[in-house]
C-alpha cells in the first residue's frame, strides 16, 4: 500500500521551474504520483500541486530539499483530511446504438457529462475527487474503454467552518 | 549611460570584487573577451575549460572569496561540468560564467549549442539562462549572492552571445547596479537562516554537560563559516575531543592535544573508535557521509547527536539528530559557547577521566604507521615522502591532493595546524583534481607556498594545466607519488577480488614524467630511492619562478590502512598489519 502526501508549491513563474521541480525529484529517487501546474491569482506565481509517494522517501525530506531549490517561495503540505481534493477524468468508452444508456445510466449516477457521441464510441467527462473518480474508471472499465485521461489532482485547503484548528500546515 | 551587455558583465565582476578569471574563450563568449582587455580582472588561460573550474575551486578553498570561471558554450561548458559537481558536493563557492548561442538560435542545434542550463542543473546551487541585456548587472549580483550565503555553492550563468555582442541591438543597455536590497527582494524563495535557535542551543549545551564520552565531529562546514577560531574555544572550554573529516582537516590543529584526527574509511583507529563508542557526537558542519559512517545501521550506536548545519536538508537526512540545529557553524558556536558559560563552563563538565584514558591508550597502541625502509632498500615509501614533505616545508604550506591512496595518505600524514591549507575533492572524488586546484590556490595565496600531491593516474588527467602554470608564472609544486597504478582501485582488487587485477596497471616510465614535465616548462625530477628525497624537495622549494615536478618511484604493494571495508560497519576497521595482532587480542576481551 503506497502512502502519499499532497505538497501545494508556490513558485516563481518562470522559465525552467517545472523542470527544477520534476529534476529534483528523479535525481533524489522520489516519486511523483500525480501532477498540476498552472498559474495563481499572482501573475509572478504558480500554483504546483504534487502528490508525493512517501515510501519513496521521508515527507520531510523530500519538502526540505524542494525548500532548497531558489526558486521555490513556499511550501505547504495537505493532509487529506484538511484539503478539499479534485481531479478531472476524461474517457472514450465503447458504446454502439444499442448500449448508449448503459454509459448513460453511470453518468447520471455520478453526474458526468457526455462531452461527445460517435457511431461506436461515447466520450465523457468526470470532475470530482480522485477516489469516485476511481469508481467511476472502474464501472466504466467492462464497457470497454478505448481511451483515457486524468490530470491528477489539484488541492486547496479546506475552509475554516468555525470548528477546530488549522486546516494546512505551512512547512517552509 | 549607454553601454553593452559584454561591457557590463566585465563591470558587473569588477564590482563584485573579481580579480582573477580562469577561462577560455570561444565563439560564443567572444564578445565578452573584449572588453576584458581593458579590465583590471587578470585572466588565467587554460588549457582545458575543466581546468578553469578546479582552479577556480582551489582559489575559492584557500581564500575563502568566489572563484569565477569563464568558458564558452556547448563543448566548454559540459568539460566544466565536472567542476560544477564537484564544488557542489564539497559546498565551493563558485561563480561560472557560459557563452550560449544567440538566443534566435537556442533550440536550433546549433553549432556548439548544448543545454547549459539543463545539464548544470542538478550539479549547481542554482544556475540562470539570461535573456536581456538589461538582466545581466541583477544576474551577477544574484550568483554571487547565492554562492556566498547560507550553503555556498556553484552557479552558472548562461549568457547568449546577442545580448553581449556591440554589433547587435540586442545588446545595447543603460548600466545600473542593483542595492542589496534589490537582490534580496528579487528572490522571494531565498532566504537562508544563519541564526540557531536559543530553545536547541541551550538543549545542546545542556546534553554536552551531562555526556561523559563527547566527540566534536566537526566538517568541512567550520571551514565554510570561518569557525576555525570558534571550534577551538568550544573544545577547549569543555574539554572535547575533536575529530577532523577529510573536508575539515585544518579546521582543528593537528598538533592540539584534543585532536584526534580524521575519521571514516581511511581514519585513524582512534577517531573512528572514539566515534562508534561516544555517548555523544556534536556534528558541527558536517553530513554523516557514508565515508566517514561506515555502515549505518552500526554507525556511533550508543550516541546522542546535536547536529549543526545551515542545510536544513542535512538534519535528519541520514541520521535523525537529537538535537537539531540549523544556523552558521561560527554564530551556533559561539552561541552554544555562551549557553555552556551560563550553565557553568569548564566547571560544570563531568569527569571523562575514564573516557581520556580510553582515548590515550587507543592513540598509543594504534597509531599511524607503515614498515619503514633503509636508505637506499627497495621503492620509496608514500608515506615517507609525505612526512619529509610536511618536515621540510613551511607550517602554512597549503596542499592539494587528487583523488585515491594519494589523497589518503596526504590526509593522515600531512599534519595540518591551520585552516585553509588543505584542498581536495571529499564529495565528488575527481581524479586529476590537485594541479588545477592548486594553481587555483596559489594565484588566491601567492605568499604561501603551494604543493599539489598526486598520482600517477590522477597527473595524467589534468597535467596540462601545468603548461598554464608555467606561461602564467604560478610556481606550484608537484609531489607525483608514481606507484604505477590506480592504487587505490589495486588495493580494493588486492582485498576484495581475490588479487585479481584488472586494468589497474599504468606502468612506471610510460609517460616519462621528467621528460613531459620538462616539456610543459616546469623544473623536473626524479627520486627512485629514499635517501635521495630530502635533496629533491629542498631543490624544489628553492625553485619561485616556474612549476616544478618531482616524480617519486614509490612501492606499488603499499596499502593505505586503516580501513572501513565498503559495505562494513566501523567496528570492523582493519588497522596496519603490524597491528593486527594486537587488535584481535584486545576484540576478543571485548575491550
Amino acid at each position: 500500500m503506497h502512502s502519499y502526501h499532497t505538497l501545494v508549491v508556490l513558485v516563481e513563474n518562470k522559465p525552467g521551474v517545472l523542470a527544477r521541480v520534476a529534476g529534483l525529484f528523479a535525481r533524489r529517487g522520489f516519486n511523483i504520483h500525480s501532477l498540476a501546474v498552472a498559474p495563481t491569482e499572482d501573475e509572478r506565481i504558480s500554483r504546483i500541486t504534487i502528490v508525493a509517494d512517501t515510501e519513496s522517501a521521508p515527507v520531510e525530506q523530500i519538502v526540505k530539499q524542494l525548500d532548497k531549490l531558489i526558486n521555490v517561495v513556499r511550501i505547504d503540505e495537505l493532509a487529506p483530511r484538511d484539503s478539499v481534493e479534485q481531479e478531472l477524468l476524461m474517457a472514450s468508452v465503447q458504446a454502439s446504438v444499442g448500449e448508449r444508456s448503459k454509459v448513460l445510466e453511470l453518468c447520471q449516477i455520478f453526474s458526468a457529462k457526455v462531452l461527445d457521441t460517435g457511431t461506436q464510441e461515447m466520450m465523457v467527462r468526470l470532475a470530482g475527487s480522485p477516489a469516485k473518480l476511481d469508481d467511476f474508471e472502474q464501472l466504466l472499465r467492462p464497457l470497454g474503454i478505448s481511451a483515457i485521461q486524468r490530470t491528477g489532482r489539484v488541492a486547496l485547503p479546506r475552509l475554516d467552518h468555525g470548528s477546530s484548528g488549522a486546516s494546512l500546515r505551512s512547512v517552509s | 549611460m549607454g553601454i553593452n551587455g559584454g561591457q557590463a558583465l566585465i563591470r558587473a565582476l569588477e564590482r563584485e570584487g573579481v580579480e582573477v578569471l580562469f577561462g577560455l574563450p570561444g565563439g560564443a563568449i567572444l564578445p565578452v573577451y573584449d572588453p576584458l582587455i581593458d579590465s583590471p580582472i587578470r585572466h588565467v588561460l587554460v588549457r582545458h575549460e575543466q581546468g578553469a573550474g578546479h582552479m577556480a575551486e582551489g582559489f575559492a578553498h584557500a581564500t575563502g572569496r568566489v572563484g569565477v570561471a569563464m568558458v564558452t558554450s556547448g563543448p566548454a561548458a559540459t568539460n566544466i561540468v565536472t567542476p560544477l559537481c564537484d564544488a557542489y558536493m564539497d559546498s565551493v563557492p563558485m561563480v561560472c560564467i557560459t557563452g550560449q548561442v544567440p538566443s534566435t538560435a537556442i533550440g536550433t542545434d546549433a553549432f556548439q549549442e548544448c543545454d547549459t542550463v539543463g545539464i548544470t542543473r542538478s550539479v549547481t546551487k542554482h544556475n540562470e539562462l539570461v535573456t536581456r541585456a538589461e538582466d545581466i548587472p541583477m544576474a551577477i549580483r544574484q550568483a554571487f549572492y547565492i554562492a556566498t550565503t547560507g550553503r555556498p555553492g556553484p552557479v552558472l550563468v548562461d549568457i547568449p552571445k546577442d545580448i553581449v555582442d556591440p554589433a547587435n541591438p540586442r545588446s545595447a543597455m543603460d548600466w545600473y547596479w542593483p542595492t542589496d536590497a534589490e537582490v534580496e527582494a528579487s528572490l522571494p524563495g531565498y532566504k537562508p537562516s544563519t541564526q540557531g535557535d536559543p530553545v536547541r542551543i541551550r538543549e545542546a549545551a545542556e546534553l554536552i554537560n551531562r555526556s561523559v564520552k563527547p566527540v566534536i565531529y566537526a566538517g568541512g562546514g567550520i571551514l565554510k563559516a570561518r569557525a576555525a577560531e570558534a571550534l577551538r574555544a568550544l573544545a577547549e572550554l569543555c574539554d572535547l575531543p575533536v575529530v577532523t573529516t577529510l573536508m575539515a582537516r585544518g579546521a582543528f590543529p593537528d598538533d592540539h592535544p584534543l585532536c584526534l584526527g580524521m575519521p571514516g574509511m581511511h581514519g585513524n583507529y582512534t577517531a573512528i573508535t572514539a566515534m562508534q563508542e561516544a555517548d555523544l557526537l556534536i556534528a558541527l558542519g558536517s553530513r554523516f557521509d557514508d565515508r566517514v559512517t561506515g555502515r549505518l545501521d552500526g554507525f556511533a550506536p550508543s550516541a546522542k547527536i546535536i547536529h549543526v548545519d545551515i542545510d536544513p536538508a542535512e538534519l535528519g537526512k541520514v541520521r535523525r539528530p537529537d538535537v537539531a540545529i540549523v544556523g552558521d557553524c561560527r554564530s551556533v558556536i559561539e552561541d552554544l559557547l555562551s549557553a555552556l558559560q551560563a550553565l557553568g563552563g569548564s566547571a560544570a563538565q563531568p569527569d571523562r577521566s575514564a573516557w581520556k584514558q580510553q582515548l590515550s591508550g587507543w592513540r598509543e597502541k594504534f597509531p599511524l604507521t607503515y614498515e619503514n625502509l633503509e636508505a637506499g632498500e627497495g621503492h620509496v615509501k608514500p608515506q615517507f615522502v609525505l612526512e619529509r614533505l610536511r618536515s621540510l616545508t613551511p607550517s602554512d604550506t597549503i596542499v592539494a591532493s587528487g583523488v585515491g591512496q594519494h589523497q589518503m595518505w596526504t590526509s593522515q600524514y600531512w599534519k595540518f595546524n591551520h585552516p585553509y591549507t588543505w584542498v581536495n575533492s571529499g564529495g565528488l572524488g575527481t581524479m586529476g583534481f590537485s594541479i588545477p586546484a592548486a594553481i587555483g590556490a596559489k594565484v588566491g595565496r601567492p605568499d604561501r607556498m603551494v604543493w599539489a600531491i598526486d598520482g600517477d593516474g590522477c597527473f595524467q588527467m589534468t597535467a596540462q594545466e601545468l603548461v598554464t602554470a608555467s606561461a602564467e608564472r604560478i610556481p606550484i609544486k608537484v609531489a607525483i607519488l608514481n606507484n604505477a597504478y590506480l592504487g587505490m582501485v589495486r588495493q580494493w582488487q588486492e582485498m576484495f577480488y581475490d588479487e585479481r587485477y584488472s586494468e589497474v596497471y599504468l606502468s612506471p616510465d610510460l609517460p616519462d614524467y621528467v621528460k613531459w614535465a620538462e616539456a610543459m616548462g616546469c623544473a623536473a625530477m626524479r627520486v627512485e630511492s629514499t635517501d635521495e628525497v630530502d635533496a629533491a624537495i629542498e631543490k624544489a622549494n628553492g625553485i619561485n619562478d616556474r612549476p616544478v615536478v618531482i616524480e617519486f618511484r614509490t612501492d606499488a604493494r603499499e596499502k593505505v590502512f586503516p580501513m572501513v571495508p565498503a559495505g562494513k560497519g566501523n567496528s570492523e576497521v582493519m588497522v596496519d598489519p603490524s597491528q593486527q595482532a594486537e587488535l584481535a587480542r584486545i576484540r576478543a576481551l571485548g575491550l
